[in-house]
């Protein structure tokens, strides 16, 4: 049992912080904050994402001070830089705004798919880690991209499963099943979930967390969703550990042949 | 003409201050979650009362929303 009871308790080691959930919340697309409130209380986050726009005077209630209330950490992120120069800004900015030297360190390339710019990627990051962020770069599912960012310092590998808020789930797991054997800092899943299979299967692969912020926002009960996959994470965690089956080409019975009768023919 | 937010604003004079900008853009600049940039550069916090904006600077006022 004790393999087992490990795997469900150990925490979730990012940096110089640690863990009890391993399911990162996105605040985005959540229609009232009441509603953003009580899906991470029903997922068991501690660690929620927020993004940096010029203020609105129109804007009603501070986003901060509700997740304050929550007591979840703030995990700011860079959506919307295209270029590293962008990118580095934004997370300076997001360090003043919010006292934290965590980034979500997001450099997109393609606005259709809003898939990583690798190049424009690497080079943020290197100047993040430099001047002393905590960096967690959203990447491809590029094993040898995945392991250029960990060499440049990065604290964790945040892969996409699918595009961001495409729901397609994990398009490649033979890619996200290299990065996490490679990695020695914690694989994020970030991207793709569309429901708990999809979570579930992240950290059967061996992830040691999963992001989901569309999956649980937009869904038709997004408390009920993120119950759902809060179960998936912790299923497949205790999955991963607990050491599934090899898989077969054919049947392998599992009542045994002897003892069986003989009624004639 | 300084702009603020891709904007140009004439009630922001220069010579003033980032302090005083916010004020009178209605920032409450206690609140967390407050950032600002001048011409690509961060302001830090402690700085606020004392930067003084040029003509033609390039401000940017970012607060937190949800996203990611």
């Amino acid at each position: 049992m004790e393999p087992m009871t490990q795997t469900a308790t150990d925490p979730l080691v990012i940096g110089s912080r640690s863990y009890r959930s391993r399911l990162l919340l996105g605040t985005g697309g959540f229609g009232r904050l009441e509603a953003l409130t009580e899906a991470i209380g029903a997922s068991g986050t501690q660690l929620v994402t927020v993004a940096l726009r010029r203020v609105d005077a129109a804007q009603r209630g501070s986003l901060v001070d509700v997740l304050d209330a929550a007591g979840v950490e703030l995990l700011p992120n860079t959506a919307g830089c295209f270029t590293a120069r962008d990118a580095v800004l934004t997370a300076k900015l997001a360090r003043e705004a919010f006292s934290t030297d965590l980034i979500k360190l997001e450099v997109i390339g393609d606005e259709r798919t809003l898939l990583p710019d690798a190049v424009e990627l690497v080079a943020a990051a290197e100047e993040l880690v430099a001047a002393g962020f905590t960096v967690l770069p959203y990447t491809t599912d590029d094993p040898v991209l995945a392991r250029r960012l960990e060499d440049s310092g990065c604290a964790a590998i945040m892969p996409l499963g699918s595009p961001i808020g495409s729901g397609m789930g994990i398009l490649n797991p033979y890619n996200i099943g290299l990065i996490v054997e490679q990695a020695t800092v914690p694989v994020v899943l970030d991207a793709g979930v569309g429901t708990t299979s999809d979570a579930a299967l992240a950290m059967e692969l061996g992830c040691d967390a999963v992001l989901c912020a569309s999956a649980i926002s937009r869904a038709q009960d997004p408390v009920a969703m993120a119950l759902a996959i809060r179960a998936g994470v912790e299923g497949g965690r205790l999955a991963y550990g607990a050491g599934r089956i090899p898989r077969r080409r054919y049947a392998e019975a599992s009542t045994p042949d002897a003892g069986l009768p003989d009624f004639g023919s | 003409m300084i702009a603020v937010n891709g904007t140009p604003n004439a009630l922001v004079q220069p010579g003033s201050t980032v302090r005083a900008m916010l004020d009178l853009l209605g920032v409450d600049t206690d609140a967390r979650g407050v950032a600002v940039a001048v011409d690509a550069e961060v302001v830090p916090r402690p700085e606020w009362p004392s930067f003084v904006l040029a003509d033609e600077a390039r401000v940017e006022v970012l607060t937190a929303v949800q996203g990611g």
